[in-house]
């Protein structure tokens, strides 16, 4: 084992694939001796070059758009939006191109790229780079979303998303590039779409998160163990698919559920959880459901500002507190 | 045709202009008269109440298509606009398989899916028509990178009208295309109209392959009822694509159609297009090739029975399941 960054397990995991695949190609803006802008793709270009780490003009349609052309010509392309807000400059691609292929076309044209783009507030970007826009793209029917929590899920759920048949939207929080996880020597394995992962075990509450907010959950729960109140993490991993197997387990068994979201209340990813919930497993709860999000406000600039708007650890364990003693 | 405005004059295409066989223009002047019969019999067919949904005719196109298609090569590819029936049948389509997505047939090539606006063969070489106004050109540029990074010598024919030129993502198209050199055309039929807005009211600067010319891209025009014109164009427009890079075509023609369906023409005088008609490009070729009245109404007939044959095979063909209706979305 060794302890490694997510940054540093997104670009080996790309690097592999580069080294393993002649098909896999990188497109985005500034990736090559810039490294993106998060650094994710540094040093890439020195090994692969700049036909297969290849720096675009600022045009998030275009990119978007010919990956999509690739990708249905035989390559498996991977798009960097250098930030989650810019996605929505190709959403035309993504909605009406991408998501639609396979389906109109009864599988005899389809486009298997990966785009990743990082997401989320925390780091003072303000209104325009700091958004999460999951619940957005829950709305589309056709592609799917993986929202790894950890470097070894980020690097597992990249490698099936390179060798998948399908549009992947990847989401990497901000936050966590530069966090150190502890991670095997070599690449992890690869990870199935679809399966949550049960980040810590508990008894009197499950609360339900996926990327950054995983780490605002856990924390919250090691507080919470100190009030004698035991927490259940449910990692989703990815929200398309959405495994509710493992989320109604846990809720049936805990009669009590938290789901935490950095994006905005309304419309929310949470919402859409909770009432499959109550769809599935009503009559097991014990407490009525409690969702905790951003608010219907654009993210601001200031630090403090910020912080009073995103959930945090303080938030998290207040809300959980509050559940486990209604 | 004249070339104009590019960073590179390559003439050398040109010293070799082909001259197509009178056997060849009888066989576009079929495949026009197929293109023409089938959008009439669409637009019947709606007036009728037979079919539903929407559909957008090319009648007054069919020698921009007919003239694209025939220029290019085995393994060449085409996207369309949502004004594509023309460009699927120019290419080889069968009009029953077509006929029965109208009809929302399982026979259609999309099965019901796709309707009329998103029909694809690629073994055809057709990728689709699209609903997006230059929502395909992107995609086609993507193609056109796959070409060169697998080191395959094909081009890719992207089609559009005038009111595609002023949306962003064909001028993100363009610059990337012309970066990199790609083998990818962009395909203008400027038809005069944005549905209803006149170019002229849509298009700022000297035209619209001046706006090509900008990115360093040699540019081609042609008269786009001129069919012979359209496939020289096209010949040397493909063989520059694959020699040295993006190419920009601009065929002028006219939609002596409405829009879509029901399009009442309030923006334009029955006088503008009387005048219109006479450059109708299927009389143009008939004109050509010196046709009698009796061969031409000879050939009408065989293209009227061709599609009486499609309608009969749509609407014989079996109604999709929809058990099925919501499946296939993801792999």
């Amino acid at each position: 084992m060794r302890n490694e960054t997510y940054t540093t397990l997104i670009r080996e995991t790309l690097a592999d694939a580069l080294r393993r695949d002649p098909r896999v190609f990188l497109l985005g803006e500034d990736i090559g001796t810039y490294g993106g802008a998060f650094g994710v793709t540094r040093g890439l270009i020195d090994e692969f070059g700049p036909e297969r780490i290849r720096d675009t003009p600022i045009s998030e349609a275009a990119i978007v758009g010919m990956a999509i052309g690739a990708a249905l010509s035989g390559l498996r392309p991977v798009v960097e939006i250098m930030f989650m807000d810019f996605l929505t400059l190709a959403l035309d691609q993504l909605i009406n191109q991408a998501s639609k292929l396979r389906y109109v076309h009864r599988g005899q044209q389809t486009a298997p790229f990966v785009l990743r783009t990082p997401t989320g507030g925390g780091r003072g970007y303000g209104a325009t780079h700091s958004q999460c826009f999951e619940s957005l793209l829950l709305t589309i029917p056709g592609i799917q979303i993986a929202c790894p929590a950890t470097a070894a899920d980020a690097s597992g759920l990249l490698q099936t998303a390179l060798t998948g048949e399908n549009p992947v939207i990847f989401c990497e929080h901000k936050l966590l590039y530069p966090r150190r996880f502890a991670v095997p020597d070599a690449l992890p394995q690869p990870l199935p779409f679809g399966r949550a992962r049960i980040a810590r075990r508990g008894d009197d509450l499950t609360i339900v998160a996926w990327s950054h907010a995983v780490l605002l959950a856990e924390q919250a729960a090691a507080q919470l163990e100190g009030e004698e109140i035991s927490v259940e993490v449910i990692d989703l991993r990815t929200l398309a698919p959405l495994d509710m197997e493992t989320v109604c387990q846990s809720v049936a068994r805990t009669g009590r559920v938290l789901i935490v979201e950095e994006g905005p209340l309304t419309g929310g990813v949470a919402g859409e959880i909770g009432f499959r919930i109550q769809e599935q497993v009503a009559g097991q709860l014990t407490a009525p459901m409690r969702r905790l999000a951003a608010p219907d406000a654009p993210v601001p600039a200031a630090r403090t500002l910020e912080t009073a708007m995103l959930p945090s650890v303080a938030s998290v364990t207040a809300a959980a507190l509050e559940l486990a003693t209604l | 045709m004249r070339y104009n405005g590019g960073m590179k004059q390559e003439m050398g295409a040109m010293e070799t202009v082909e001259i197509p066989s009178a056997a060849t223009l009888h066989e576009w002047h079929a495949r026009m008269l197929r293109i023409r019969h089938f959008e009439m019999a669409i637009e019947r067919l709606f007036a009728e109440g037979r079919i539903g949904g929407t559909a957008h005719p090319a009648i007054g196109q069919e020698a921009a298509a007919v003239g694209m298609a025939a220029a290019l090569r085995k393994g060449d590819l085409v996207t369309s606009t949502h004004r594509g029936h023309g460009h699927f049948l120019a290419l080889g389509a069968d009009p029953g398989r077509m006929m029965a997505e109208f009809f929302g047939r399982a026979d259609g090539y999309g099965g019901g899916r796709a309707g009329s606006q998103l029909m694809a063969d690629p073994a055809l070489g057709f990728l689709g028509a699209n609903g997006i106004t230059a929502g395909s050109l992107p995609l086609a540029t993507g193609v056109a990178l796959a070409f060169r990074m697998q080191n395959e010598p094909k081009a890719i024919v992207t089609i559009f009208g005038d009111g595609a030129s002023s949306q962003g993502v064909l001028h993100e198209s363009l610059n990337l295309a012309a970066l990199w050199k790609l083998p990818v055309i962009f395909l203008c039929e400027n038809n005069g109209y944005g549905m209803s807005t006149p170019t002229s009211q849509a298009v700022a600067g000297t035209g619209l392959v001046a706006r090509a010319a900008t990115y360093g891209m040699t540019t081609f025009q042609a008269d786009g009822n001129d069919i012979v014109a359209v496939w020289q164009t096209l010949k040397a427009a493909l063989a520059h694509a694959r020699a040295e890079g993006p190419a920009f075509v601009e065929l002028r023609t006219y939609r002596l159609s409405g829009h879509s369906k029901g399009d009442p023409r309030v923006y334009r005088s029955r006088e503008e297009e009387a005048e219109a008609w006479k450059h109708d490009p299927i009389a143009m070729l008939e004109d050509k090739l010196d046709l009698t009245e009796e061969a031409r109404r000879t050939a009408r007939e065989a293209a009227e029975a061709e599609i009486a044959a499609a309608i009969a095979f749509a609407e014989a063909s079996p109604l999709p399941d929809p058990a099925n209706a919501a499946s296939g979305v993801l792999a």
